[in-house]
């Protein structure tokens, strides 16, 4: 059992016109083998979260922590997260040109499991994986993310999860952009990484949509850079019925 | 990308004699990027001057200039000075109707400090044959390199320029394709201290083909030029430019200029010109001008494309993220960023070569195996 502890997390954006906090004390404790989901509205920054956690360098940490089975993650750059087992699925996967999608996914998984697999349980092992979120093998061929719809992007993003196997994911808003087809085929492929590892998982999202695909153990509203409510499910049906509004600074 | 000046449409100058050139000052169109101190050492003939000669082997020898029955003529100073004082000249002669599968490689090495070069290259007609140009520069160098691609005959030429940092170097090249024709002509630069290489290609009769790439890599306080001259005076002929340069600091520099010219008589022309470069850190400067003049519309196609752009810190994030060390992941992305060039060049071998340079040259790490498939 292993768990990703976040506490008490300040984090500034870096802009050119100085720092903006956008974390505004944040305490989250994730145990290995739990799904939790992290709503709010836009500009919450609920991605911003997602982005702190995998070490993004256009953001600062100003006071906090964040532990993964004790380590010290703050102190570990952007690949060696990768390596201790932490996992992003971006929102806005990055184009690579030049790069082609198979000697991407050879390159990262050398990486994350310290050992170049072999050539030739590798080459099977991708076909299966790419095959289970029902991806041609000519994507392989194909230059990262360049020129991919929207459920490509996303698709790859969840084969990439299924190979390196994280102890850690966190999906930011995975289902954003995706039809109900490709929503379905993305969420087996989530669903089956969580049946077959003991990851933890922290799922951003805007919409309650997902979460009839991807059941999540515990629920957390996130406004203007903190949680503000956890629950269970429950609480994500109320926020379908009621919205985010009932969550508001009575201030505002 | 630089304000274009107009391609003068005049008939270019040529000549044998330097005289017929003024002295580059500086202001001219050619000459207003140039470090014009290290270049003027060949604005007036050295008479300690060597010259270039490489191994003779089946199809290269080297000649007395005088054997020369060459009908090319220079194209500005440097090159007059060169042709009018250079004793010998390096010839490579592929016979008609022949296949030449194994690549020609012609090390080319100057005789003193200072050299004049020359090098015709003619491949007969309905031939196939590669060749490697390659200049590992130990001292100062300046010539041409005359190409007659026979009609029907498909020429890939690569010249890789690599050596001394401070070495100056000028290297002009006329190509001339016959009918049918195909020539492609990749121009790898990755060394010398002030170079300027200048690849012209025109079309002696229909259905030329000409694919001019180049793949250059500058650092320190190099000076790279890169003058690409494309005369369609022939109906339907093709061109493809595509230049891919990287820079690395402090000081380094380089120009890319691609003129591209279609005559009135040059109907059917497809042309298409390219040059992407890409800055590694805060300091050097690219200057990329490409320049295309119409004189007829009667054309299956005319364009241009140029942009100089900053690394990606999103893509090295991203690389990252998935646990690529930020060394190997800015391997990745300048690969990548290379990858279109490469790609061109058939043979994998060179391929993988000129990618193992650049690696070296930039510092990254030892190449994992399966990462030459990119």
């Amino acid at each position: 059992m292993g768990s990703l502890v976040l506490t008490d997390l300040y984090a500034s954006v870096i802009t050119d016109d100085g720092e903006l906090e956008i974390i505004k004390g944040v305490s989250l404790v994730i145990e290995s083998g739990t799904t939790h989901a992290v709503m709010g509205p836009n500009g919450s920054g609920k991605s911003t979260l997602a982005y702190v956690i995998a070490g993004h360098p256009k953001y600062r940490v100003t006071s906090g922590s964040i532990t993964l089975d004790g380590a010290d993650v703050l102190g570990m750059s952007v690949d060696a997260r990768a390596r201790a087992g932490l996992f992003l699925a971006m929102q806005y996967p990055v184009e690579v040109p030049g790069v082609s999608v198979s000697n991407f996914l050879r390159t990262s998984v050398t990486a994350v499991r310290g050992e170049a697999p072999k050539l030739r349980t590798w080459v099977k092992e991708m076909k299966e994986a790419m095959g289970a979120l029902q991806m041609d093998a000519s994507f392989a061929e194909r230059n990262v993310n360049e020129g991919f719809s929207g459920g490509e992007k996303k698709r790859h993003e969840i084969l990439q999860l299924s190979l390196l196997n994280p102890k850690f994911a966190i999906l930011d808003e995975t289902d954003s952009g995706l039809d109900v087809d490709a929503l379905r085929t993305v969420s087996e492929g989530v669903n089956a990484f969580r049946r077959q590892s003991d990851a933890g998982v922290l799922l951003i999202t805007h919409y309650t949509r997902i979460l009839q695909y991807i059941k999540p153990d515990f629920v957390h509203v996130f406004i203007d850079g903190r949680i503000v409510q956890s629950g269970g499910t429950d609480l994500a049906n109320s926020l379908e019925s009621e919205g985010y509004e009932q969550f508001a600074p009575a201030s505002a | 990308m630089s304000i274009a000046p107009p391609i003068d449409l005049s008939p270019r100058l040529t000549s044998l004699d330097p005289a017929v050139f003024e002295v580059p000052t500086g202001r001219e169109v050619e000459w207003r990027f140039a470090p014009l101190g290290a270049f003027s050492k060949f604005f007036q003939p050295d008479e300690n001057a060597g010259f270039v000669a490489a191994e003779s082997t089946s199809y290269v020898r080297n000649v007395d200039i005088s054997e020369l029955h060459s009908s090319w003529l220079p194209t500005d100073r440097p090159l007059a000075v060169a042709r009018s004082s250079v004793q010998k000249a390096v010839v490579i002669d592929v016979p008609k109707d022949a296949e030449v599968l194994a690549p020609i490689v012609v090390k080319l090495r100057g005789s003193a400090d200072t050299s004049y070069q020359h090098v015709e290259v003619n491949i007969g007609a309905f031939s196939t044959a590669v060749v490697v140009l390659q200049h590992d520069l130990e001292s100062d160098i300046c010539g041409a390199v005359v190409v007659n691609v026979g009609d029907g005959a498909k020429l890939t030429m690569l010249s890789i320029v690599e050596g001394n940092s401070k070495a100056v170097h000028i290297s002009g090249w006329h190509t001339t394709t016959g009918r049918d024709a195909t020539f492609i002509g990749c121009a790898v630069t990755l060394g010398g201290g002030f170079v300027r290489i200048s690849p012209s290609v025109t079309y002696a009769a229909p259905g030329g083909s000409a694919e001019l790439l180049g793949l250059f890599l500058a650092d320190g306080d190099q000076y790279l030029e890169h003058r690409i001259f494309v005369e369609h005076e022939q109906p339907h002929c093709t061109s493809r430019v595509t230049y891919k340069g990287a820079l690395a600091g402090p000081e380094s520099h380089t120009v890319w200029v691609g003129d591209v010219l279609v005559r009135r008589g040059a109907t059917g022309t497809d042309t298409y010109e390219m040059n992407r470069n890409l800055l590694l850190n805060d300091g050097p400067r690219a200057d990329s001008v490409p320049n295309l003049e119409l004189e007829t519309g009667d054309i299956v196609g005319a364009g241009h494309a140029s942009a100089t752009g900053r690394f990606d810190d999103e893509q090295l994030f991203y690389l990252q993220s998935r646990g690529i060390p930020e060394a190997q992941a800015r391997q990745l992305v300048v690969r990548g960023f290379f990858a279109d060039v490469l790609s061109r060049l058939d043979n994998s071998i060179w391929r993988d070569s000129m990618m193992r340079k650049i690696s070296i040259r930039l510092g990254f790490p030892e190449d994992q195996d399966s990462n030459d498939r990119a």
